[in-house]
């Protein structure tokens, strides 16, 4: 949602403006003067240009003034805003673009002190090695971790009935249990696994069953409750088949700095603006603070203060398991909160389920961490096989063992520490496997601690059905040398991938980081910061500089003074640098995955190399890898990678995929909110809606406006009661609410002048008092809109639109009178609102009006046709007007909404002696279309001039100009076969038209293509013609009337004459009753 | 001329509506407060904010015309809000929109002033109590922050899925305006009971 500065009004949402094309392309001075191809330039073309481009656009849904924009085509940046009627001024070239990057020494800070091995930070609840084992959670350690053990929840999976703790997700108690396997692939069919701890999940994609049922949620990212029963999925879940009744909703939020991921760096950053006094948002997809400190057990102290000093400061506002899931333009971001679905069952019926955080943030801060890769080795999907920092997770935060015997199998460092957090916690972690050939002083800790080390090594294949049982292992990239282990687990680390996806979408650029072997944040144009491992930096100690740094910056831009909150002294790690691997050899005919979710494999990836395809977003297509809804998190630059190998190239030059939202799978329930059901889109009614409902009345939508269809009585179906409000109208007496048409009251000196400019027809000459119907057209010369203009005072009007026109004709008005004609002194005002109308329609009208208008002269003379008076009717002030659009005698009587219903009830009392009847928009639509009234916008779809319509009449020939008058000058619109409005009487009385039918000449069906005359616009059944009968466009059709022609309806072809529109009351005679 | 039957009580656009919106007040126990206040009697005002009328109709109204966007004024018991550069929106106690409209014309003599009764136009909705922002933030873009929307503010923008003009009353217990096309004043109450669910 861009965000549009209006000249008056500042900042507001792209919602509330109207696009309207290019600026500083004026209105000819003499349109007469100009050829038609001059004409044609000037209606038809406009520049488009890649980069700067002068629009116009309308504050709308503000103050509706209409200004000047200038917008890079190619961005969607606003460069300039200026008012109607001022220069362009000049803009630079495109905004500033920020290094998205801290700008924080990579070294070590002075804080940070280099420290040995012995000094490394313990998980706080470090459990001792022996302590596996809960009572009926086998893998459960006794102590640690931060689930509460006093709180059991039970759960349900697969039928099978487990136990857990408040504090786990379904995975952890999956694991606790013993369960490792959660689901079988989906097009293999292969056993899978718990593979992660986090969103990045490819394989534990579950389909929750109750309490409401719901299809693929990642295991791992499911909040465990009382209750909950889950099922595993062969790749692919089931929607629900009864209605959700969970709430959702939204909120609109504002903040100077909005900071994702409450992890170090996040922290860091959000600790350094919470006292400052800046408007601080922190999201976090997590139930609790702390991101990867959870798992890795660091600093929970330095956390929970950090959460204190948040929670004492006013204008933070702390989002717990809230994902970030789109970042789109000028900072606004959408975030999905999860409210209740932790509650499961219990969860309170009026707080929403999930709702939508619509953020609007001057300033961002990304730490949004990374994501661990794997490696594609041979049978590298089997269950057990696991990424080494969500193993490590699963031990610190949710006191659980994934497995038993564990190998560890690494490209770089950070498996190490997770190798030793599991030894320490009773893991037997018989060996880390690594493809350096000097895997550096982490090798050290590790052999230190009796784990094996096999430096220069990879794993080349597993065994294991139901569950991993054995590892194989060889010196990497040698054929020689194979060892096997028993295992049940078998950690995995290829790298980090910045989790640059929020960073992406904000339309920032990524580049390859050779000495980290991600990609990693560059620039952006957006006020975004990336810090801590979001940039590749993975060192603790760095990540807290970095955040701190970015939140103090951020704020500081905004004009606060941040505040240093403690940071914690961190040791520095030795580092030994990464090794870039992304396929490694195996066993000939085992598959090595790349894409878990998808089943794609190297192999896969190969066919599409070799078919050709050299960009990922081409293989990606080919092969879908990537295209699961975790959208590759785990394997989209394994994937870049192998694709890179396959092809000879460095993964530098081939780039990942492009990142869309949403990051996370987000549900239409949650999108939609409260917009749904009755709520989906606003229902406009008349102050006299409630009698229409009460009165059995069937209601036609029209825009927004609920307007009363038919009136049906005693189970009549619509053709019954459609002829019985007709003949009342036309030989009684009727009346309809015609409170829906447009009212715009035009005033000012030049009022007249103004409206003999907009209408074809002259309005300088109505007499106050008279009314005249009047068409608008736009520059093409295609009509646009009708109704009538009474003329209140020498320089007040007020103008009738038709129902749905009613805003574009006042923006129409404004638009001329703001952006051309500044000079004339007018203002136009709605007052749709204002007026209730009343349509009195029949030849015992004047009776009912009469009685209740005892001060108003009804005969025909003091009252004539297209007069208006003011009166009081029924004791109401009232504006009538002698207005038809039924042929009838009829009057509209105008009064205030508020006194609309005494004045509707007591012309149904005075009128039953003459049987009254109520009547909706199809008996409006017969009664005009029997007088040949064309209905803008059903009639005629923008491509029919009032002369078309027969409306020549219609059309001044003494105005100088007015808005479409060099148009009906042009070659096309004098061409004699345009379609014409006419009416068409079916040679069988009874056979009826559907509105559509294409009209022919022959009466046998041609070779296509078939030469179309035209089509029915409107079709009905006339009480008063005592047959059917149709209007429609049809070419040449006024030279036409009286011919044959025939219409194919079904795999018939009807014959229809064709007649003049005008069938009922030629003369006019009914008129003044 | 009020001459013939005894006059009905006027029904405004939520007098059906006035029940639910007590009721859920009721029930909020004051976190939030919503009720319709009908009938106020509401002037479109167009003028040029330079020229002699502007000074004449301030004085006559013994209410200068805000001239910064977005805010309003506010004088005994008549409301100036800035709809445009030469827009404004007079909103008083019901049944004073004659009055207004001729103390206007008066006013402005010759000056092209244009001067429309729009009170029936908009019904205005009352949404105060403690949680009135957060309700309003379910469906308004706009930032509510007093630091942003303080007293005194207007503004014209869109809740839920509806034009709105908003206004901060003066002091926070008063809560905001909401004025609303009539039409949509029964979807927008409807959108504002549910929105509220929470705090009830």
């Amino acid at each position: 949602m861009l965000l549009i500065s209006c000249p008056w009004c500042g900042p507001r949402d792209e919602a509330e403006f109207h696009y309207g094309g290019q600026a500083h392309v004026p209105y000819p001075e003499d349109s007469a003067a100009l050829t038609d191809e001059e004409w044609a330039r000037y209606l038809f073309f406009r520049d488009n240009p890649k980069g700067p481009f002068a629009e116009r656009w309308s504050h709308a849904a503000g103050c509706r003034r209409w200004f000047n924009a200038v917008r890079n085509t190619a961005t969607n940046e606003i460069l300039a805003v200026y008012r109607a009627g001022e220069e362009r001024p000049s803009t630079g070239g495109p905004g500033p673009v920020t290094s998205a990057r801290a700008e924080v020494e990579d070294e070590p800070e002075g804080r940070s002190t280099s420290t040995g091995p012995q000094q490394r930070t313990k998980p706080r609840h470090a459990p001792g090695p022996t302590a596996a084992g809960v009572a009926g959670q086998p893998f459960r350690l006794q102590a640690g971790g931060r689930v509460d053990r006093t709180e059991p929840l039970s759960f349900t999976f697969d039928g099978t009935p487990y136990e857990g703790f408040r504090g786990d997700t379904l995975a952890s108690a999956l694991l606790a249990n013993g369960v490792i396997q959660a689901g079988t692939s989906i097009k293999l069919g292969r056993p899978r696994g718990i593979f992660s701890a986090g969103v990045e999940e490819p394989n534990a994609v579950v389909q929750i069953e109750a309490p409401f049922p719901e299809p693929m949620l990642p295991a791992t990212t499911v909040e465990l409750y009382d209750g909950l029963v889950a099922s595993s999925l062969p790749g692919q879940g089931r929607l629900a088949t009864e209605p959700d009744p969970a709430r959702y909703d939204a909120v609109h939020a504002h903040c100077d700095l909005l900071v994702v991921g409450a992890g170090p760096a996040g922290l860091a950053a959000v600790a350094a603006a919470a006292r400052s006094g800046a408007r601080v948002i922190l999201a976090d997809d997590q139930p609790e603070l702390g991101g990867s400190l959870l798992g890795t057990g660091e600093l929970l102290d330095w956390v929970d203060e950090v959460a204190a000093v948040l929670e004492a400061a006013p204008e933070v506002r702390v989002l717990r398991r809230t994902t970030v899931f789109g970042y789109y333009d000028d900072n606004h971001l959408l975030a999905v909160e999860r409210r209740t679905n932790h509650l499961g069952a219990a969860a309170p019926e009026n707080v929403s389920r999930e709702r939508v955080w619509r953020i609007r943030a001057r300033r961002v801060v990304l730490a949004t961490g990374a994501h661990e890769r794997s490696l594609a080795f041979a049978d590298n999907d089997r269950p057990g096989v696991m990424l080494a920092a969500s193993a490590r997770a699963y031990v610190n935060r949710h006191g659980v063992l994934p497995g038993r015997h564990a190998v560890v199998f690494t490209t770089n460092d950070s498996a190490y520490a997770a190798a030793l957090d599991l030894t320490a916690a009773g893991v037997d972690v018989t060996a880390i496997v690594d493809t350096r050939p000097e895997p550096g002083e982490w090798a050290e800790r590790a052999r230190d601690a009796g784990i094996e080390v096999l430096a220069g090594h990879a794993v080349t294949g597993t065994e294991g059905d139901a569950r991993l049982t054995a590892v194989t292992v060889a010196p990497y990239e040698q054929p020689a040398g194979q060892r096997k282990f028993t295992a049940d687990l078998l950690l995995v680390s290829g790298g980090w991938n910045p989790v640059a996806h929020l960073f992406s979408q904000a339309g920032g650029k990524l580049h390859h980081d050779e000495a980290r072997g991600s990609f990693v944040p560059d620039t952006c144009r957006q006020a975004v910061e990336v810090a801590g491992s979001a940039t590749g930096v993975l060192d603790l100690a760095r990540v807290l500089a970095h955040g701190a740094a970015a939140g103090a910056r951020a704020i500081e831009a905004e004009g606060y003074s941040p505040e240093t909150h403690r940071i914690p002294d961190v040791a520095v790690q030795p580092q030994t640098p990464p090794m870039q691997v992304f396929v490694v050899p195996g066993a000939p005919g085992a598959p090595r995955f790349v894409d878990l979710q998808r089943d794609v494999t190297v192999d896969d990836l190969a066919r599409a190399t070799g078919a050709g395809l050299r960009s990922v977003e081409h293989t990606k297509r080919y092969t879908t890898a990537g295209t699961a809804n975790d959208q590759g998190k785990t394997s989209g630059v394994l994937a870049s990678g192998v694709v890179a190998e396959l092809l000879g190239v460095d993964i530098s030059a081939l780039g990942t995929t492009t990142f869309r939202p949403p990051y996370t799978p987000v549900s239409f329930a949650t999108l939609a909110g409260r917009d749904r059901g009755a709520l989906h889109d606003p229902i406009r009614v008349t102050a006299l809606h409630e009698w229409h409902v009460a009165h059995g009345a069937l209601f036609e939508n029209v825009g927004q406006w609920k307007r009363p269809w038919y009136y049906p009585q005693d189970g009549e179906d619509m053709e019954a009661a459609v002829l019985r409000e007709c003949r009342a109208a036309r030989e009684g007496v009727a009346f309809m609410d015609a409170s829906t048409l447009g009212k715009i009251d035009v005033q000012g000196p030049d009022a007249a002048v103004f409206l003999d400019r907009l209408y074809t027809n002259m309005m300088s000459t109505l007499k106050v008092g008279m009314i005249r119907y009047g068409v608008m057209c736009r520059l093409d010369g295609m009509v646009f809109d009708d109704g009538t203009v009474m003329r209140l005072a020498e320089d007040r009007f007020l103008v009738t639109t038709t129902t749905g026109n009613a805003a574009a004709v006042l923006d129409w008005m404004e638009e001329w009178l703001q952006t051309e004609w500044p000079e004339l002194r007018v203002h136009c005002t709605s007052v749709t609102e204002q007026w209730a109308t009343v349509a009195l329609v029949g030849p015992r009208s004047r009776e009912v009006l009469g009685a209740l208008a005892p001060a108003l002269a009804v005969d025909n003379d003091s009252f004539p046709f297209m007069a208006w008076r003011e009166t009081s009717v029924v004791g109401i002030e009232a504006r009538v007007c002698r207005i038809s659009f039924s042929g009838e005698l009829a009057y509209e009587i105008n009064v205030s909404p508020w006194e609309a219903l005494t004045l509707w009830e007591a012309l149904y009392e005075a009128g039953a002696p003459y049987g009254i009847t109520p009547y909706g928009t199809e008996t409006m639509h017969v009664l005009r279309a029997e007088k040949g009234y064309p209905i803008i916008g059903q009639d005629t779809d923008g491509t029919v001039t009032p002369h078309d319509l027969g409306m020549s009449w219609a059309v001044s020939k003494k105005k100088r100009d007015f808005v479409g008058k060099r148009s009906y000058a042009r070659a096309d619109t004098v061409r004699p076969d345009r379609k014409h409005l006419v009416g068409l009487l079916p040679e069988d009385p009874g056979t009826f038209l559907p509105e559509g039918t294409h009209l022919i000449a022959d009466s046998v069906l041609p070779a296509p293509p078939v030469p179309m005359l035209g089509h029915v616009t409107s079709s009905y059944r006339s009480a008063a013609l005592g047959r059917t009968f149709a209007l429609a466009l049809i070419k040449g059709g006024r030279e036409r009337i009286g011919e044959r022609l025939y219409a194919p309806v079904g795999d018939r072809l009807v014959p229809v004459t064709v007649a003049s529109p005008v069938l009922y009351d030629p003369e006019g005679a009914r008129r003044d009753g | 001329m009020a001459d013939t039957a005894p006059t009905a009580p006027l029904r405004s656009p939520l007098s059906h509506s006035a029940d639910r919106l007590a009721v859920a007040t009721r029930t909020s126990r004051g976190a939030v407060r919503l009720a319709e206040l009908p009938f106020l009697a509401q002037i479109n005002l167009r003028l040029d904010a330079k020229g002699a009328a502007a000074d004449a109709v301030g004085i006559a109204l013994d209410l200068p015309l805000p001239l910064e966007p977005n805010t309003v004024v506010r004088a005994g018991e008549l409301t100036a809000l800035w709809l445009g550069p030469d827009e404004w929106l007079l909103v008083g106690p019901p049944g004073i929109q004659r009055d207004l409209e001729n103390r206007i014309r008066a006013a402005s003599g010759d000056e092209p002033v244009s001067v429309t009764d729009v009170s029936a136009q908009r019904t205005t909705l009352l949404v105060a109590g403690p949680h009135a922002r957060d309700l309003l933030a379910h469906g308004c873009p706009l930032d509510l922050h007093p630091r942003a929307f303080g007293p005194g503010r207007c503004a014209q923008t869109t809740l839920g899925r509806a034009q709105i003009m908003l206004v901060a009353r003066d002091e926070a217990r008063a809560g905001f305006w909401v004025l609303v096309r009539s039409s949509f004043a029964a979807y927008l109450t409807d959108w504002l009971l549910d929105a509220a669910t929470e705090y009830v």
